[in-house]
């Protein structure tokens, strides 16, 4: 098992700059994800660590080796397809056993090694069949089970859930993560799902426009996002930002947001007048009579046990996730109070997040 | 309730009616006999004498001779009955058939040399067509080549005129180099013609295998030509054998290059066949038995790799 260094990584195509200095370590053992929105260069920068793609500058290094150049099959690295890309002319033990034969492994120890992989994922049941033949789920097992034979120093994963149908996908989630934490590898995860990066990874890295905006643990990323595309992309419904202009002083423990006086976590630096964002989770919304902000209810959607609550303000549409339990009619005029502690605010024009209380001694990045 | 469905399908847009179906039917007969009563008039010919072979009106039903066939491989000479009954009797039964007819075998025709011309320079040429076609279609399709669209905008542009048009310059080349009336002469140059049809083939084929496939293998430990040998290849199969049937059809049937560039040495059976002269112009049954060979193995390799080429045809044209 290894450690992945990617330093200053960029990737161009012709006029087009696909992931422009990345920098980042995959820790031993750690499951990471890479998420961000389709073009956001994720999958580019996992086909450079397995050697698919050569990159334009930067390094990648391997357990402290450099690899940047080095030939794909000569870095000991396994990749999961997102369309699995099984050998359609071969059963599901020579797939599997394909990466041993390659190096030149004997046929009985061969097979002994495909029995393991196949026990460990349950499908020694399937070893003889065709490819072809295999439902979907089935198919990912398969193809999980060419990547692990060989035991390398990590996997890559591009989307590997993507072609699974939703129920399915919940499944594997779980079989993943649980197949990670048995032959504690590293894997490096590729996905545009926020539930799959937050339900598995230990890190996350969210992309986008080919920057690293955002790495940390999942909670680190939902409570502590470090730029409105972070906090725009993670949460569903997304987080809302209520806009207005204003400056800060480190040390402040209240905004003045338009007319009104909004209590935030103590700020911890200065700005000058600038247009600024509060951000506001949904959940961190309740509706008081007293409140400064106000609006009328536009719509509410029912999940179950809690319910997202459209309400249309001076300062934009807003959503609320309430409970249930509360009624909320249509037309309804309403005072919106935040949670205080769990306030964010943002620098309109960089995008960039405003140091406050919340992100600790250590800071953000 | 059922009869409405039942009657509603019966007009369905996929299940044809049973008259359609009758019709579409009786037009695949048609034209299939269409297209191969010629093949059987000449299988017919071959077995004609010279006289019934130009018969007017023409003979369906005529008695069989094997003298086209025997006229095909020899060159005979003509003498007098006098000669022919001191001579001892003949020792197989187409020197028989000859002697029937006043005549006597000189020696073998040069038809076999010829047919051998033509199969090393047709499937020669078909073979590296194919060879250098799959390696340039795999590169144009997997690889960031500069220029790739002018590249095969140049090479899809040699088509763009009959080959016909640049004979002179090539006649002219080919005497420089000393390439005229030899096989390797015109293996290069029916490769040339059939290459570019080939990349461009090949390369719609390749395209569809997804790349995934040898990035596994190159991932798992294969280098890229290993990975194109054992993955890619055996996947491009039926792209493959279309392009290689169409270019051997090509190289195979050749026919205004092979009269102008082989006169002797390297000359293959297009230009071969008009030209057997028998007594008195053109000796028909000889003629037709010469096609029907030429035609068998076209026919048989055709029928080897029917299994890939219908799939072939259709294959690639629909794009996602």
């Amino acid at each position: 098992m290894a450690q992945i260094r990617v330093e200053n990584l960029r990737k161009s195509f012709d006029q087009f700059t696909a992931v422009q200095g990345s920098n980042f370590t995959v820790d031993d053992g750690t499951f990471f994800a890479m998420l961000g929105p389709s073009g956001c260069g994720k999958t580019t920068t996992l086909r450079m660590i397995a050697g698919l793609e050569l990159p334009t500058e930067g390094k990648i290094l391997l357990d402290g080796e450099d690899v940047t150049f080095r030939r794909a099959a000569a870095r000991d690295i396994a990749f999961v397809f997102q369309l699995f890309a099984l050998y359609p002319h071969m059963n599901v033990a020579d797939n599997i056993g394909f990466p041993l034969k390659c190096q030149g492994m004997g046929r009985t120890e061969v097979r002994q090694l495909v029995q393991e992989t196949a026990r460990l994922l349950r499908i020694e049941h399937l070893l003889s069949s065709k490819t072809s033949k295999l439902s979907g789920g089935d198919r990912q097992r398969v193809a999980l089970g060419r990547a692990m034979v060989r035991r390398p120093k990590a996997f890559l994963m591009d989307e590997p859930l993507g072609a699974l149908d939703a129920e399915f996908r919940h499944l594997m989630c779980g079989e993943l993560r649980d197949l990670h934490d048995r032959i504690g590898a590293t894997t490096v995860y590729v996905t545009h799902d926020q539930l799959e990066a937050m339900s598995m990874a230990d890190q996350i890295a969210v992309m986008n426009k080919g920057r690293v905006e955002q790495i940390g643990s999942p909670q680190e990323i939902y409570d502590r996002p470090a730029s409105m595309f972070v906090a725009d992309f993670i949460g569903s419904p997304p987080m809302n930002f209520l806009r207005f202009e204003g400056g800060l002083k480190s040390g402040d423990r209240a905004i003045s947001f338009h007319d009104a006086s909004i209590a935030v976590p103590e700020i911890r630096e200065d700005r000058a007048r600038a247009p600024l964002a509060l951000g506001v989770r949904p959940e961190h919304i309740r509706f008081a009579d007293a409140a400064a902000v106000r609006g009328e209810v536009f719509g509410a959607e029912y999940l179950g046990t809690t319910q997202i609550v459209t309400v249309d303000t001076a300062h934009g549409r807003l959503a609320a996730r309430l409970p249930s339990s509360a009624s909320v009619r249509i037309g309804e005029r309403v005072g919106l109070e935040f949670r205080s502690e769990r306030l964010a605010l943002f620098d309109v024009g960089s995008g960039l997040a405003v140091r406050t209380a919340n992100d600790g001694s250590a800071g953000h990045g | 309730m059922t009869a409405a469905v039942a009657r509603s399908t019966a007009h369905s847009i996929v299940e044809a009616s049973p008259r359609s179906k009758a019709v579409a039917g009786g037009l695949v007969i048609l034209y299939a006999v269409i297209t191969i009563l010629p093949l059987l008039w000449i299988v017919a010919t071959a077995f004609k004498s010279q006289s019934d072979a130009i018969a007017y009106p023409p003979k369906v039903i005529f008695e069989p001779t094997l003298e086209g066939y025997v006229n095909l491989f020899t060159v005979r000479t003509r003498q007098t009955p006098d000669f022919i009954a001191k001579l001892p009797p003949p020792e197989t039964w187409y020197d028989k058939l000859v002697r029937q007819r006043d005549m006597v075998i000189a020696g073998p025709s040069k038809v076999v040399p010829r047919f051998v011309n033509s199969l090393i320079i047709g499937f020669g040429s078909t073979f590296l067509a194919v060879f250098l076609g799959t390696l340039a279609a795999y590169a144009f399709s997997r690889f960031r080549i500069p220029l790739a669209d002018d590249l095969l905008f140049f090479i899809l542009s040699t088509r763009m005129m009959p080959p016909v048009a640049v004979a002179i310059p090539i006649y002219l080349m080919y005497r420089q180099l000393n390439l005229t009336d030899t096989r390797l002469g015109m293996i290069l140059l029916y490769t040339a013609v059939n290459v570019s049809l080939a990349v461009w083939l090949l390369k719609g084929f390749i395209d569809e295998i997804p790349r995934e496939y040898e990035e596994a293998a190159l991932v798992d430990g294969y280098t890229r030509l290993q990975a194109l040998r054992k993955v890619v290849l055996p996947q491009a199969v039926t792209g493959i054998a279309a392009t290689a049937i169409f270019c051997l059809i090509f190289s195979w049937n050749e026919y205004a290059f092979a009269v102008l560039l082989t006169s002797g040495e390297a000359q293959t059976m297009p230009p071969f066949i008009p030209f057997i002269i028998g007594e008195g112009g053109q000796d028909w049954p000889a003629v037709a038995a010469a096609t029907t060979l030429f035609v068998v193995p076209i026919v048989l390799f055709t029928v080897l790799l029917r299994k890939h080429l219908l799939r072939g045809i259709t294959f690639g044209a629909v794009r996602k």
